[in-house]
């Protein structure tokens, strides 16, 4: 695996940002409704993150680093504008059911994050393949939110009617949607199973012996290292050039 | 040898005989009255309900401690008591897999998940009842009485009509299972006051904020009630579920306050918030909401009126 898709790997499941690192939740818990709203979030945050992560790393070396917070963000919101008006222009109707959630993407905790975590820090060609990975990770966590939302909750998936409807006035006999899953607690009880659902997943691999690397940072652990600058600050990706 | 006929032992040396499951069993005698009414009242289907969710309050906690490997505690009764409670919170005209979806969800995921009995952050059955109610707006407010479907006695007061509070104090009126005959459940109440199980501070406490409350608001929402109007705050005691959460929802020990000073806050809580959802809410009945909301609050509750340890602070 080399340091490309390994950034993928790390995105997409070991560091997924929905379930494991549970970074940008308010989007999270509020477009997922359906599940092509889930997935239209997760692909502009993911246009977003790729080009953000690039331009920060392109900069790496010229922002000062007591400055480096508002510099991310005019980053982040220049190119968070640009995505908005191309989805007012080409996908009106999934810019008017993620509303006040795509300008919101400025201050979403993932851009900023891998901003500062590994864009800053990394050439730009690996940063980019990290936004490809983190914004994958992201998609896939709020689509799968969305689906189990729109099928329990409607009866639909992607906008299909998958089951069908009971219909009261003609006593024909079909599914009866819970609605609570479309609305507010039915994110946070699909998020939290879906977390616990991966967590088995990943133990039980983990006990058949399979490895699943699930450090966060250097990987290394702090205890054995002797770099006492860093302090558990450092976040590399195990292939920095010194 | 008179010493060897002594026993050692370290406190507690008296045991009361009290336990879980012996509480949890005097609760389920209490709601029998109130269950047996409805079941007279609805007929058959309030029966096959009741039934169902009980069986399936049971079934969930045996097969989730099952597989779990956690000790089986369906023989403390307090899964009998959820699904029964859940099932005197339904419509009876709502079908049977509703109650049995409800009781999963009140015994899996508001009891089970957070450890257990004694664990739950919000009474079982009302957590449910809500989830229900949220996700089956249409079916868990449809009432048909004597083969006519009609608002309950609470939607019509908020409407203005006059209800005849007689009716109401028996409980042929339309409405879920168990909280129609205002008799049957203090028949109950009066029963685990008799038995120690509980006491008036929560329910007094709440019955006497509300009825205060709505005697001063009731003016406001309407305009033939007057200041503390009998006949309106009668209706307003005798309607709804307000009998029913009173005397066996708010008083549940694991989540209501277990300080003195506490149930008394709590109890206020809870009429208060009753009154402003009944008086001015959108819809015409708001207890399971207050005391699921007042359940919420309860380890704030808590930490605020814990006394003193003997000894501690005074006047200096």
């Amino acid at each position: 695996m080399n340091q490309y898709t390994e950034r993928l790997y790390n995105g997409i499941i070991k560091e997924n940002p929905t379930f494991v690192l549970m970074l940008g939740m308010c989007p999270t818990l509020a477009v997922t409704t359906s599940a092509i709203n889930g997935l239209g979030m997760g692909l502009s945050t993911t246009v977003v993150l790729v080009l953000s992560n690039l331009m920060i790393s392109l900069l790496r070396k010229i922002i000062p680093d007591s400055l480096r917070i508002p510099a991310f963000i005019v980053v982040v919101a220049s190119f968070v504008t640009m995505v908005q008006f191309l989805m007012e222009g080409f996908v009106p109707s999934l810019y008017d059911s993620l509303g006040i959630y795509i300008p919101l993407i400025v201050v979403n905790c993932i851009i900023l994050g891998r901003a500062e975590s590994y864009a800053s820090k990394n050439p730009p060609l690996p940063s980019i393949f990290d936004g490809i990975g983190m914004g994958l990770g992201f998609t896939v966590g709020l689509t799968a939110i969305g689906i189990v939302r729109e099928v329990i909750g409607s009866g639909k998936i992607f906008g299909f009617q998958l089951l069908p409807l009971a219909d009261a006035s003609t006593g024909q006999a079909g599914y009866v949607p819970v609605t609570i899953f479309i609305l507010a607690p039915g994110a946070f009880l699909v998020l939290a199973g879906l977390t616990a659902l991966q967590n088995k997943v990943k133990n039980n691999a983990k006990k058949k012996g399979k490895k699943v690397t699930e450090t966060v940072g250097c990987g290394e652990g702090c205890a054995a290292c002797t770099n006492s600058a860093c302090g558990g600050k450092i976040f590399p990706t195990g292939n920095e050039k010194e | 040898m008179s010493e060897n006929k002594l026993k050692m032992s370290s406190s507690p040396h008296i045991r009361s005989k009290v336990t879980s499951s012996n509480i949890m069993l005097m609760v389920t005698i209490a709601l029998l009255p109130a269950a047996a009414f409805g079941v007279w009242n609805f007929g058959l289907p309030a029966l096959g309900m009741l039934v169902t969710t009980t069986l399936a309050a049971v079934l969930t906690e045996y097969i989730y401690e099952k597989l779990m490997h956690k000790k089986i505690t369906v023989n403390d009764f307090s899964a009998v008591v959820t699904g029964l409670l859940l099932g005197l919170n339904m419509p009876p005209t709502a079908p049977y897999w509703m109650g049995a979806l409800g009781s999963v969800f009140g015994i899996l995921v508001v009891k089970q998940l957070f450890g257990g009995l004694g664990q739950n952050f919000m009474n079982p059955a009302l957590g449910a009842r809500c989830f229900l109610l949220i996700s089956f707006t249409g079916q868990m407010t449809t009432f048909i009485y004597d083969g006519v479907s009609g608002p309950t006695p609470l939607a019509m007061l908020k409407d203005g009509q006059a209800v005849d509070s007689m009716n109401m104090l028996i409980g042929r009126i339309p409405g879920t299972i168990g909280e129609t005959s205002v008799i049957a459940i203090i028949i109950g109440a009066i029963f685990l006051i008799l038995m120690g199980i509980i006491d008036l501070r929560i329910p007094g406490t709440y019955i006497v904020t509300f009825a205060v409350f709505v005697g001063i608001f009731g003016q406001f929402t309407k305009s033939d009630v007057g200041l503390f109007d009998p006949q309106y705050i009668t209706s307003h005691l005798c309607g709804g579920g307000l009998m029913l959460g009173a005397w066996f929802m708010a008083t549940d020990y694991v989540t209501s306050p277990i300080t003195k000073k506490g149930q008394y806050v709590y109890g206020a809580l809870l009429g208060i918030l009753t009154g402003l959802f009944r008086l001015f809410g959108g819809s015409a009945e708001g207890v399971s909401y207050a005391i699921i909301i007042s359940n919420l609050l309860v380890p704030l509750i808590e930490k605020v009126t814990l006394p003193k340890p003997f000894g501690k602070g005074g006047e200096k």
